[in-house]
């Protein structure tokens, strides 16, 4: 609904309240000329800024990172909070819109004071955060953004990216396609109309190209974002029988989509690609049929084959599942990717600061091929502040201990090889690719 | 594929239509009679489904019948109309209804964002689904394509029984008659003895229990998802304004137009399928500006 109200008069209680925090900072601007700098001592607290989806059709992502990052804030107080500072969690709804968004994240910044912002999910968000970050000199980890053109369209010196982008979460399910599924000779595409499901389908089509030029594009459906009914388009496919139909659509739609499909069994004629499959594993059950290539945007997986014997990761998923009900999905990894870059960061920057606690240039130099480890395989922060990160595919099975399908014939993909070189745009990058670059294997695990 | 496009394309738009129809036909209703644009009538669409996905999911782990669950998408849907439905009409409504239109729309907004929050509190925000209708109906195959029998022939019987009885009900019904009379002229109706604050009441009731049935019936076809009642109260606002705001048969043919052009843009030019039901609306209210059935007059229904 576009009502809009615009206020043109200071309420008598706000314009108190503005005169009063200008004399204070008048007085506090006075005290401060007069002592000794104290920057590098360490604060009482640490304030952290998390800018997440609390309503929409993007809280399915939003509010289990929500509850990953309470949860991580409080084991990370019980272990003594960062380098000894208890963390404090402030969050902003990125549902609330972008123009509420913006005006409290600046508030956060530069009323609350935040020593970090953790921002965004949305890619058009994050496109409005990062420039904004950089204008009030903020430090801001992108802990969820989809995008690649950020990082590769503009330079930031704020701005760092603690997962990696939509370029390799692309390559790696075409790369695992190209290779379970060598003879399909057609393709259908039906993502989100908004621009990750534009954008997505950009970097999978193009690099197609270059890997099988024969294969035809039969289909190029951009139903509405959050639609409620694919029958038109189901109808359509069932029609063309594509060897092969890839959706990256999430949430609401993807689950839909996948329940009208299999109802009217377009599962048994196609091969169904779901680029973000991972995080609708447990919601879809028995729907979801067997033989379904399923990315998940990382190495991300409750069951990560290399990772799914290690105490620290099963503790993580068994808290988690007990706080929220359900089994972390990828964008809950990403958040704890986000705190684990931070615990890291600011142990080097401890380190190199000779013990002290370091002012925000250190921190951000310490950035700077920071290593640091979430719940997959390590990351590092590239020059560029882009994360490099390793990425998991894998096909639908049978479970018998879960009441889901689970994922068999894993393939686990090292990052550096599927991202954009640096100071590389990925589109260029992959419209040179040659004929074999993406007859890739990577690290298979539960084959038959 | 292109010989028999259009029969597809036709299936498809139909089953669309229908439950269009079904959420458009409560809002035009009340419209006409009352007068108010209920923004709050895609909240109870969303809470209609929600509603019947909570006690149908019940009634399956419970081990009843699973054709339990159609009587169910019945039940539900009036038991949402009456409660939620009949509670908004006689706590707020009834005391605007002398109020200014813009301050009624804003009454029923914040009604809508209201509920929209109450529904997130109560069902969280992971999607909800319960196809059990869907799935005992079972497929049938139409020119070499799976469909639903659900979605090819039960909503659209569905849709057709409600606008055959709600026109019966108008027409040959006492408290038909009132409704219509209270439509022409409310002082009137009052002065020759009908109880016009009743009428108000029934006829929100009625127009809600559509708004929860459309919820209901979509239940089985789609998943429940936070901001479900935004869309559908935009679209069918769409489909009510195409028509006329007020107009019940138009609303049915106003569907139809909308869903059909939708499912042939899936076929045609999927890049226009977004955009078609409001690209209808604004080409219609362009060449005629109170809908395809609106007229300048009092009568509204």
């Amino acid at each position: 609904m576009p009502i809009r109200f615009r206020q043109t008069h200071l309420s008598r209680p706000a314009f108190a309240a503005a005169a009063t925090a200008a004399m204070v900072s008048v007085v506090a601007a006075a005290g401060l000329t007069a002592g000794p700098a104290a920057a590098q001592d360490k604060p009482a607290e640490f304030k952290i800024g998390i800018t997440t989806y609390s309503s929409g059709s993007a809280s399915v992502f939003g509010v289990p990172a929500r509850q990953a990052a309470e949860m991580l804030a409080e084991q990370l107080n019980a272990r003594g909070g960062l380098e000894g500072v208890p963390v404090k969690l402030h969050f902003i709804d990125e549902g609330a819109g972008l123009e509420t968004l913006l005006t409290e994240y600046r508030r956060l910044v530069e009323d609350v004071g935040v020593d970090v912002m953790f921002a965004s999910i949305s890619s058009g968000v994050c496109n409005k955060i990062a420039p904004l970050a950089e204008d009030l000199e903020a430090l801001n980890l992108m802990w969820d953004c989809g995008t690649q053109r950020i990082l590769e369209d503009d330079d930031y010196h704020y701005v760092f990216r603690t997962q990696a982008n939509a370029t390799p979460e692309m390559l790696a399910p075409l790369a695992y396609l190209l290779k379970e599924k060598p003879d399909f000779k057609t393709i259908a595409v039906v993502n989100q109309d908004y621009a990750f499901g534009r954008d997505s389908w950009e970097l999978f089509s193009t690099a197609l190209k270059t890997q099988r030029p024969d294969v035809e594009v039969v289909a190029e459906l951009f139903p509405a974002f959050g639609a409620a009914d694919f029958s038109a388009e189901v109808s359509r496919l069932q029609a063309l029988k594509p060897d092969v139909i890839l959706t990256t659509s999430w949430g609401g739609d993807l689950d839909t989509f996948v329940r009208q499909a299999e109802q009217r069994g377009l599962f048994e004629q196609s091969t169904f690609v779901l680029g973000l499959g991972e995080s609708s594993l447990q919601r879809l059950g028995d729907t979801l049929p067997e033989g379904v290539i399923i990315a998940a945007r990382g190495d991300h997986y409750f069951q990560h084959p290399e990772r799914r014997d290690d105490p620290d990761f099963i503790k993580f998923n068994e808290d988690f599942k007990a706080k929220s009900g359900e089994y972390p999905i990828y964008s809950v990894y990403h958040m704890a990717q986000a705190f684990a870059a931070l615990e890291a960061v600011y142990k080097k920057a401890m380190a190199a600061n000779g013990g002290t606690w370091p002012d925000q240039e250190q921190i951000i130099a310490a950035m700077d091929g920071l290593e640091y480890q979430g719940f997959g395989r390590p990351l590092s922060i590239r020059e560029d502040g882009q994360a490099i990160e390793a990425q998991l595919v894998g096909t639908t099975a049978k479970s018998d201990a879960y009441p889901f399908k689970i994922l068999k014939n894993i393939a686990v993909y090292d990052g550096a090889e599927l991202m954009a070189p640096l100071g590389e745009e990925s589109l260029d990058w992959i419209a040179a690719f040659g004929p074999e670059k993406l007859a890739l294997t990577g690290d298979r695990y539960d084959t038959e | 594929m292109s010989m028999n496009f259009a029969a597809l394309a036709l299936l498809d738009g139909v089953a669309y239509a229908a439950l269009l129809f079904l959420v458009a036909v409560g809002l035009t209703l009340i419209f006409g009679v009352l007068g108010i644009l209920n923004i709050a009538h895609g909240s109870l669409y969303a809470i209609g489904a929600y509603v019947t996905a909570t006690a149908g999911q019940w009634l399956v782990d419970q081990g009843y019948n699973p054709w339990l669950t159609f009587p169910l998408l019945i039940v539900a849907a009036v038991a949402v109309g009456v409660i939620l439905g009949g509670s908004i009409e006689k706590l707020l409504l009834a005391r605007i209804y002398s109020k200014e239109p813009i301050l009624q729309l804003l009454v029923t907004f914040a009604v809508f964002m209201i509920l929209e929050n109450l529904q997130r509190m109560i069902w969280g925000v992971q999607p909800y689904f319960m196809s059990t209708p869907l799935t005992l109906l079972g497929n049938v195959s139409v020119l070499g394509i799976n469909y639903t029998i659900y979605q090819v022939l039960f909503l659209p019987l569905a849709a057709i029984a409600v606008l055959v009885s709600l026109r019966y009900f108008l027409r040959h019904t006492s408290m038909g008659a009132q409704i219509l009379a209270v439509t022409e002229d409310r002082e009137a109706a009052t002065a020759i003895g009908i109880n016009a604050t009743r009428v108000y009441l029934m006829t929100f009731v009625i127009g809600a229990s559509f708004a929860a049935l459309g919820g209901a019936l979509a239940t089985p076809t789609t998943s429940l998802v936070t901001g479900m009642g935004a869309n559908m109260i935009v679209l069918s606002f769409a489909v009510a304004a195409t028509a006329g705001l007020g107009q019940i048969e138009g609303a049915a043919i106003s569907a139809l137009m909308i869903g059909i052009a939708r499912s042939f843009a899936v076929y045609l030019s999927p890049e226009l399928e977004v955009i078609t039901p409001y690209l209808i609306m604004v080409l219609v209210l362009l060449v005629r500006p109170s809908g395809l059935f609106g007229r300048e007059t009092v009568r509204k229904i």
